[in-house]
């Protein structure tokens, strides 16, 4: 319990964030309070404390409240803001009757400002927790309910959550959570501020456990926002969801920014211009249904192998499409997607942040039913080079496969990172790091085909055979040097009449796989039309693979 | 296919005969690995030329040796004679085949060629300058005693000479370029505005295409039917026809279905046209293969309207019925051989159609055209009885810079009907990916009842589409077919979907459903679907039909081969994503569905609708291509119909119009500018 406490003071460290828990809390709170009232007084059909009913109608009764939340009229609220409600969710992203419900009793026990009044008492509180199956396979999940206080956390939501994430760490089995909250639950202060230390705390604990999945199909704001930062993966719904740590409200008063909700943290925002989402869907249902066939991909935890799948694509399937995909001139873009369509089994790539930081290209994919983890250079986008935002995004995702045992291919065509003083003024240089040290830490099995372009530093980052890549493969399209050839004899022949010359030399030297296939830096220079046939084969053979780091406690990566 | 080739001859055991060593293809595309291909057979080395873009075309690789010839854009590479003549040099050809297009009528090109003591497989200098000018070959014509159109035989200096011309010649009349083809430089004109207009358009594009913007005008035949006579000439005085080729099918001026023979022609009709056609090739000395076009008009009427001194675009259907290798022909005579046959050797075996497969989306004025990458491409080459020329394969770019054909697809048959039912069969089995493509509307061609029953004319689309193509009009069985094939997809890719291999810690899946309750969308109509499972049998309850649905279910599988209600079909799915969208190619044209269970679907009336984009204040281009002029600036006022700006793609010019009356806000293009389908022209207030 030790770190338990000491993260729970380390909130203080989250003090200047009071406010705006505040404030989100307030405004819907203020708006539900007074609707839930009303409710109450028009059904005022519950009092069970009245006639002394038996047990079993009082179960019943409280079974009935749980089922309906906040009440008919917050739904049909629920619904014209065009969401579902906690409960349709769960029952649209769980197998049919599959889900088990934990907790459907419990209560706030707050008795400030008049919320230990009966009609303040909604059985199950603002959330929904429990466990159910996916496609058969088992998972815990979490629903804030917005029909009950806004979804305001309390203590005893917070605690609800903490159960089922308890469990699912010690029965291996991953965590998600679908967040629709207006912030802290404000009658109950500290009481909700330690809810949240305690969820992020488990998110913590279970980071690299079990796989942690966000879906914000909501309000997510204040300190709320760092229990979704801690998961493996945020999904935002398009319209109706927003991550902020302060509201525009605050953000007007404080630096007098005019700024929409939208704008500010909408799906939009977090998609394209922070990061913080990795992928955003059209709606509620969308949503749902594709979070269903996602998590498809993933292992149930850090104990259990890459799911494998029925697979109907042909494993030694040739694409005679690759071999004309690299364009002839070296300076022209391609698109990396074509390639990686083109090999994994049916076409099916689960692209991860595909409109953030697209000149690399993250996501999961099949080959031969196994899950791989797909990383790719992106010609098409500042012609694939590395700088911080790519390199950080790369990171974080080879990371979670490799916590997660799923086997990384990635493919290079990178002309190094990106120059000048942003990026320098920013750091790239240890944010390069990361994506460096994920691929050199990593012991997932390991293939790399160089499509193209490897220059420089970069060409070691993208898991090159230097940091243990297991297969590495060379197109005959592939370049492996230090630099392109412009560069390269503007040093070496400084002062020389004849640059042209010199640049034809150095072309027909290092502009191709030899220098690095002689030195058995690439393993083997393949027809790019039988990559899928090679990549299937290799990791067959690598399903066994056993690769250890040294103990430590944790590693220190350069954050 | 066994059909196809003794009837066109592939398999015929050539004659060991002394020919060229090395024959240069100073073309590209489908053609040039056409012609690639008989020089295989004949023993004859083969040279490829392309341009940089091109350098690992079909073309390219099949050919034993390749020259670049330059850049991307034609006239840097195709069309530039002089790296063309070195390359020659260079590869020591002894022979060029120009294929069609590009340099295949210029008599410049032949004239080299021919300083160079090259053989140019084709006509003379003089015979394709005679037939390559329509104002003379129309003089010849008449002096050959062929049939003519009524019109004016001289070169129109400008707009007012036009409308005077045209008020004479009556209308409507039609504006072509004197150095044209191919529908290229035309326009039809049925009053004096149309004709300044028609004017100014065709020299444009005569200009641009030909680099002749001579024009000349003529009456032009309403509703007529397009019929051309294949002619084959040695160089001896002897010339053979072999019989017609309906082209009616067109659109813009450029065919889109041919086939071969006309249900049209009376055999009096035909030889009468056939021996026209011969004495107009004798006139000019005409030697090699030639096509000699008339239009015909409802009462079997015929008119000359041009000779083609190449090897068409259409030419294979000739061949499946004739049994000739017309490209070994042309070889033949280009060495100075006698024809090998007589006019009664010239059969007319069987029926064969061709369709001609396009980079165009066929909802937009029956074709646009549209680039891409094939991301995926499979002929349907394993049917019997189908050729398809074509001169790409899975991984090419169909760019902005060349004709975005695909392929001719030509299916063979002993009676029409069996190479109707084989073209259907063979465009479903087409897969086509990355690119927008016409076979929505080449399936519904070719099972329109008055092109089954042969009533055709060269406006068959516009009268059969007056609207524009809107795909395939489903019928109420035809619907239920499509509902039931995504509701049964759906099933099959759930059920796989909850298979895992190797898993212990998946649960027991809960005995195999085998009853779903599904809303499919479609149309915007909604429909609530039963579906019971037997293995890979499905049966769909829609609105109390019942519809059998079994197949392979095969999720990779670019194609569904299926039995619906016991009849047979392809289809093929183009979209399958975890939100339950399905998109189907059901009877050529593609159909978007949305497959959810009962309780999504229940949900999903919760959701808010998306407002789409108020298209009428903002001009996107159609297709990709570049500027050629903008009308408008920012705060001009601009009437409904107004041209704002032209695009050309494709060397077709097409004029971009205001959609309605408004005040352009912003112009987001300028004259030469490259633009991409979709991209942001003009914006009006």
């Amino acid at each position: 319990m030790a770190t338990y406490t000491l993260m729970r003071s380390s909130l203080g460290l989250l003090h200047g964030l009071k406010c705006s828990f505040k404030s989100v809390g307030q405004i819907p709170y203020g708006a539900a309070a007074g609707a839930v009232t009303q409710v109450k007084g028009l059904q005022n059909a519950r009092g069970y404390s009245v006639n002394h009913p038996s047990v079993q109608e009082r179960i019943e009764k409280k079974r009935q409240a749980a089922l309906t939340g906040g009440g008919q009229l917050r739904i049909a609220a629920q619904h014209k803001r065009g969401k579902l409600t906690a409960r349709e969710r769960l029952e649209l992203l769980l197998d049919p009757d599959s889900f088990v419900e934990y907790d459907m009793f419990v209560e706030h026990r707050c008795s400030d400002f008049g919320m230990e009044a009966d009609h303040n008492k909604y059985p199950g509180d603002s959330v929904v927790t429990g466990q159910g199956r996916i496609n058969g396979r088992l998972v815990y999940v979490f629903s804030q309910d917005f029909t009950v206080f806004g979804g305001s956390l309390s203590g005893a939501h917070a605690q609800k959550i903490c159960k089922i994430m308890d469990q699912a760490m010690m029965v291996g089995a991953p965590v998600i959570g679908l967040n629709d909250s207006g912030g802290a639950r404000i009658q109950e202060g500290v009481e909700s501020l330690a809810g949240y230390a305690d969820i992020f705390l488990r998110n913590v604990m279970s980071s690299g456990v079990v796989p942690q999945i966000s879906l914000i199909m909501g309000p997510c704001a204040g300190g709320a926002v760092y229990s979704p930062a801690l998961t493996d993966f945020t999904f935002m719904v398009k319209d109706t969801s927003y991550l902020f740590i302060t509201g525009p409200d605050v953000v007007k008063s404080v630096t007098n920014e005019d700024v929409s909700q939208e704008e500010l943290g909408g799906a939009k925002t977090h998609t394209t211009v922070s990061g913080v989402a990795h992928r955003a869907f059209e709606n509620d249902v969308d949503a749902l249904l594709n979070l269903r066939d996602f998590f498809n991909f993933l292992p149930l935890s850090n104990k259990d192998p890459a799911p494998v799948t029925e697979c109907h694509d042909p494993r030694d399937r040739l694409v005679p499409g690759l071999d004309t995909v690299v364009p002839f001139e070296s300076t022209k873009a391609y698109d990396m997607l074509d390639i990686v369509h083109g090999i994994v089994d049916e076409r099916e790539f689960f692209e991860i942040m595909p409109n953030y930081a697209k000149n690399i290209v993250v996501g999961f994919a099949r080959m031969n039913g196994r899950t791989v983890g797909i990383v790719g250079n992106q010609p098409k986008v500042a012609s694939g080079c590395l700088d911080i935002n790519s390199s950080v995004k790369g990171a974080r995702f080879v990371r979670f496969c490799d916590a997660f045992n799923i086997p990384i291919i990635t493919f290079v065509d990178v002309p190094g990172f990106l120059p000048g003083t942003a990026q320098e003024y920013g750091g790239i240089i240890r944010h390069g790091a990361k994506l460096l040290y994920a691929f050199a830490e990593a012991t997932v099995p390991k293939i790399t085909v160089i499509t193209r372009k490897a220059y420089g530093g970069a060409y070691d980052v993208m898991s090159s055979k230097h940091l243990r890549g297991d297969v590495n493969y060379a197109w005959p399209s592939a370049e492996v040097a230090v630099m392109g050839a412009k560069g390269a004899v503007q040093i070496i022949f400084r002062g020389k009449e004849n640059q042209a010359e010199a640049e034809a030399e150095y072309v027909e030297k290092f502009a191709n796989p030899f220098p690095a296939a002689v030195r058995g830096f690439v393993d083997d220079i393949i027809q790019p039309s039988t990559t899928r046939k090679r990549i299937c084969r290799d990791l067959e053979v690598l399903a066994s693979k056993k690769q250890t780091n040294p103990w430590k406690k944790h590693a220190n990566i350069p954050l | 296919m066994a059909a196809y080739r003794s009837a066109a001859g592939f398999q015929r055991v050539l004659h060991a005969v002394k020919t060229f060593d090395k024959i240069l293809i100073a073309n590209r595309g489908e053609i040039a690995c056409r012609v690639i291909k008989t020089c295989k057979k004949m023993g004859i080395k083969t040279v490829a030329v392309h341009s940089d873009v091109d350098s690992s075309a079909v073309h390219v690789k099949m050919a034993d040796e390749a020259v670049c010839v330059g850049p991307a854009p034609t006239n840097k590479s195709y069309l530039n004679m002089d790296a063309i003549m070195n390359a020659i040099k260079q590869t020591g050809a002894q022979a060029v085949h120009p294929g069609y297009g590009f340099l295949s009528e210029n008599k410049e090109f032949a004239k080299r060629l021919a300083a160079e003591g090259v053989s140019f497989i084709g006509p003379d200098t003089h015979a394709i300058q005679a037939m390559g000018d329509k104002i003379e070959s129309k003089l010849i014509a008449k002096a050959a005693k062929v049939n003519t159109i009524p019109g004016y035989d001289g070169v129109v200096k400008d707009a007012e000479e036009a409308v005077k011309i045209a008020g004479e010649i009556g209308y409507p009349v039609m504006i072509k370029a004197s150095a044209g083809g191919g529908g290229k430089g035309m326009r039809i004109a049925w009053n004096d505005e149309e004709t300044r207009e028609g004017f100014r358009f065709s020299s444009q594009e005569a200009a641009s295409s030909f680099g002749d913007d001579r024009l000349l005008i003529e009456k032009f035949i309403d509703n007529p039917r397009h019929i051309e006579i294949q002619v084959l000439a040695d160089k001896h005085g002897n010339a053979l026809w072999l019989n017609e080729r309906e082209c009616s099918i067109q659109r813009r001026n450029q065919k889109v279905v041919e086939e071969a023979p006309s249900t049209f022609l009376d055999p009096d009709t035909r030889r009468a046209m056939g021996e026209q056609a011969v004495s107009l090739a004798k006139a000019v000395k005409y030697s090699s293969a030639g096509t000699v076009e008339f239009l015909v008009d409802s009462k079997k009427n015929f008119y000359f309207l041009e000779m083609n001194t190449r090897l068409q675009v259409e030419h294979p259907i000739t061949e499946c019925i004739t049994g000739l290798d017309l490209v070994q022909q042309m070889i033949r005579i280009a060495m100075g051989y006698k024809l090998q046959h007589k006019q009664s050797d010239i059969p007319i075996n069987g029926w064969a159609i061709e369709s001609r497969v396009y980079a165009e989306d066929p909802y937009k004025s029956f074709g646009l055209p549209s680039i891409g990458r094939l991301s995926q491409y499979q002929e349907p080459l394993d049917l019997h009885n189908v050729r398809v020329d074509s001169g790409i394969e899975e991984g090419s770019d169909i760019s902005i810079y060349y004709d975005p054909m695909i392929s001719k697809l030509v299916t063979y048959g002993k009676t029409r009907e069996e190479a109707l039912k084989k073209m259907e069969e063979a465009l479903d089995n087409y897969v086509i990916r990355g690119v927008t493509h016409n076979i929505p509307l080449l399936r519904e061609i070719i099972v329109h009842p008055r092109f089954v029953s042969g009533d055709i004319s060269t406006k068959f689309l516009p009268e059969v589409y007056p609207d524009g193509f809107k795909g395939h009009m489903l019928t109420a069985g035809e619907r239920r077919e499509l509902l039931a094939t995504a509701a049964a997809l759906y099933v099959a890719a759930q059920l796989r979907s909850q298979k895992f291999l190797g898993d212990l810690r998946v649960s027991v899946v809960p005995a195999e459903s085998r009853q779903w309750e599904l809303c499919v969308e479609l149309d915007k109509g909604l429909h609530m679907l039963g579906v019971s499972r037997s293995g890979n049998n499905y049966t769909v309850e829609i609105d109390g039909e019942k519809v059998e649905v079994s197949g392979e279910w095969n999720l990779a599988s670019a194609l569904l081969p299926l039995t619906i209600n016991g009849k047979h079909r392809t289809l093929q799915c183009l979209l399958r994503t975890a939100a339950g969208e399905i998109t189907l190619q059901y009877l050529g044209t593609s159909f978007k569905l949305r497959v959810l269970s009962k309780l999504a679907a229940s949900l999903s009336k919760h959701m808010p609708e998306k407002v789409p984009e108020d298209t009428s204040s903002i001009l996107r281009s159609p297709m990709p291509g570049s500027v050629v002029a903008v009308s408008v600036k920012p705060g001009d006022n601009v009437a409904e119909g107004q041209e704002i700006c032209v695009i050309e793609a494709m060397k077709m010019q097409n004029s971009m119009t205001a959609a309605k009356a408004a005040k352009v806000k912003s112009v987001h293009c300028k004259a030469g500018d490259t633009v991409g389908e979709g991209d942001l022209l003009v914006e009006l207030e």
